[in-house]
């Protein structure tokens, strides 16, 4: 566990940052502990970002320090978890001003366009949505599976800018016969072997009218981490479907062979999407939408707090029915009390809760449960599937008041 | 992490927050590319038997701490099925005769908890 003085020298480290003009500094060798085994790893500050806790070097894959999820609804763009599959990434060269976006395949006019015509030439929508990894929280799988070994800071929401895709398919005309649309970007496989990542969404879901293109984040171009200048928002759904650096749309007759379809990003095709530990899953089916999950982002496992009325506060989301409500515990679930709703910013957004809760002097087990619009309540254990996909259970967050 | 929420740090941390969207625009305009200088790529694998190969094969795609950060004391069949991934999914050009030595190799060096 950090202490406060790391934490100064990590701000410390951002500082630097920023006076550099985004440009990579020297390493701030700071440490952070995941808690789990194995999890110790370093901060590094990569172009446009503060020191985030890196999970791989090459590609970069980064994750959001968890204290950032106590300071409001929204990610900050310098904050905002990064990842990527292989070398190479991200790509170089990319420009806002030079960048093209084709839409083709199964249309009746394949469009070739700019990032200039996406902004004067079609509908503009600003949305909260959050971007969480299908594995976020992954190295918390029991037993354990492979993998990029994530805490729980692979997840961000953001006030994202951008353009419908419907008005974009209607503008090239879908013909009848189209199933599906692929979505690429910009960032190529190291060697010609491996599969690129592509994406795709049957037509409905990318007709949807809320699937966007987005070239703002948070009000500013998205980090070149992030997708740069353009990236695929798809609310609601994990992250492996909102394709970075953004340049080709296929609409297709058929479903889409993409490797990334599938064989990766799969979960069993059962209720719990989920098998007996340690077993495969007979039958998958590609990863969808975010379930129910909440956070307490003010106190850490471990730490002491004065006994008294302390405040918890956090965050919620779910895959876009929108938060009914959460629920504080401080007897590790026994007994739970309501907490209030912070501002709505919209169903597919972060939600911001808080109350009080008194602590008499003592250890105390604290609980966030967080329930759905559609009825889904985060479950007090944690399915397992062999990817550590969809974590979502109720963390228990130990603190003694003194 | 045990700072109180609201110490001194925590304050200092919300007021950057607050200021960093508008130092970065400042630094760069909307339309220029921006610049990418990662840091220098210090990851670097345990020492181990045939650690040649997993240098060579593995570190094509990836820094070594793809690797590092797996968890510790992990079964070969474990290492088994991350090598069959690579090859398989991800088309990783691993010859036949270099899977036991990279399998060998992971389960005796990352086969003890890290030692930090």
């Amino acid at each position: 566990m950090r202490n406060p003085d790391a934490r100064r020298r990590e701000v410390l480290g951002w500082t630097v940052a920023l006076m550099a003009g985004g440009r990579a500094v020297a390493d701030p060798a700071e440490e952070v502990s995941l808690p789990f085994g194995n999890g110790e790893r370093s901060l590094g500050t990569f172009p446009q970002k503060r020191p985030m806790i890196v999970l791989t070097q090459r590609p970069p894959q980064l994750e959001t320090p968890f204290e950032v999820f106590d300071h409001g609804a929204f990610t900050p763009n310098d904050a905002f978890f990064v990842r990527y599959h292989l070398s190479g990434a991200p790509p170089r060269g990319l420009s806002a001003a030079t960048h093209r976006l084709k839409i083709g395949g199964a249309v009746e006019t394949p469009l070739d366009l700019g990032l200039e015509d996406l902004r004067k030439s079609f509908p503009t929508v600003e949305m909260a949505a959050v971007n969480q990894c299908s594995g976020n929280g992954r190295g918390f799988s029991s037993p354990r599976v492979g993998g990029g070994q994530l805490g729980n800071g692979a997840m961000g929401s953001a006030l994202w800018r951008g353009v419908p895709l419907r008005a974009l398919l209607d503008k090239a005309g879908v013909k009848a016969s189209a199933k599906a649309v692929e979505f690429n970007g910009a960032d190529t496989p190291p060697m010609k072997v491996i599969p690129d990542f592509v994406k795709a969404l049957g037509l409905d879901h990318a007709r949807d009218g809320e699937v966007m293109l987005a070239y703002e984040m948070n009000g500013a171009p998205l980090p070149l981490l992030n997708g740069y200048p353009l990236r695929l928002v798809v609310p609601g759904y994990y992250g492996t479907y909102w394709v970075k650096h953004l340049t080709d749309i296929t609409v297709l007759e058929q479903e889409s062979q993409s490797f990334f379809m599938q064989k990766a990003y799969r979960v069993p095709d059962n209720a719990c999407a989920c098998t007996p530990p340690g077993q495969p899953a007979a039958q998958t089916r590609p990863i969808g939408k975010l379930n129910v999950r909440s956070f307490i982002t003010n106190l850490r496992d471990g730490q002491q707090v004065a006994a008294g009325r302390t405040p918890v506060r956090g965050i919620a989301f779910d895959g876009g029915s929108g938060i009914a409500g959460v629920e504080v515990s401080t007897d590790g679930g026994k007994a739970w009390a309501p907490a209030g709703l912070g501002r709505d910013h919209g169903r597919y957004g972060f939600r911001e809760w808080s109350t009080r809760v008194a602590l008499p002097r003592g250890e105390h087990v604290l609980m966030a449960r967080a329930r759905s619009q559609a009825g889904e309540l985060q479950p007090m254990s944690q399915t397992w599937n062999p990817s550590g996909y969809m974590r979502n259970v109720v963390d228990p967050v130990r603190v003694v008041a003194a | 992490m045990t700072a109180a929420p609201k110490s001194t740090a925590a304050r200092l941390d919300l007021a950057l927050a607050a200021l960093a969207p508008t130092a970065f625009a400042a630094a760069q305009p909307a339309s220029a590319p921006p610049a990418y200088v990662p840091p220098p790529e210090t990851a670097r694998l345990l020492d181990g038997p045939d650690l040649a190969s997993a240098q060579r094969y593995c570190l094509a795609c990836h820094s070594a701490d793809y690797l590092t950060t797996q968890p510790r004391g992990m079964p070969p069949a474990f290492w088994e099925a991350e090598v069959a991934k690579m090859r398989t999914a991800y088309g990783a050009t691993i010859p036949d005769d270099q899977v036991k030595p990279i399998v060998n190799y992971l389960t005796t060096a990352y086969g003890p908890p890290a030692r930090r």
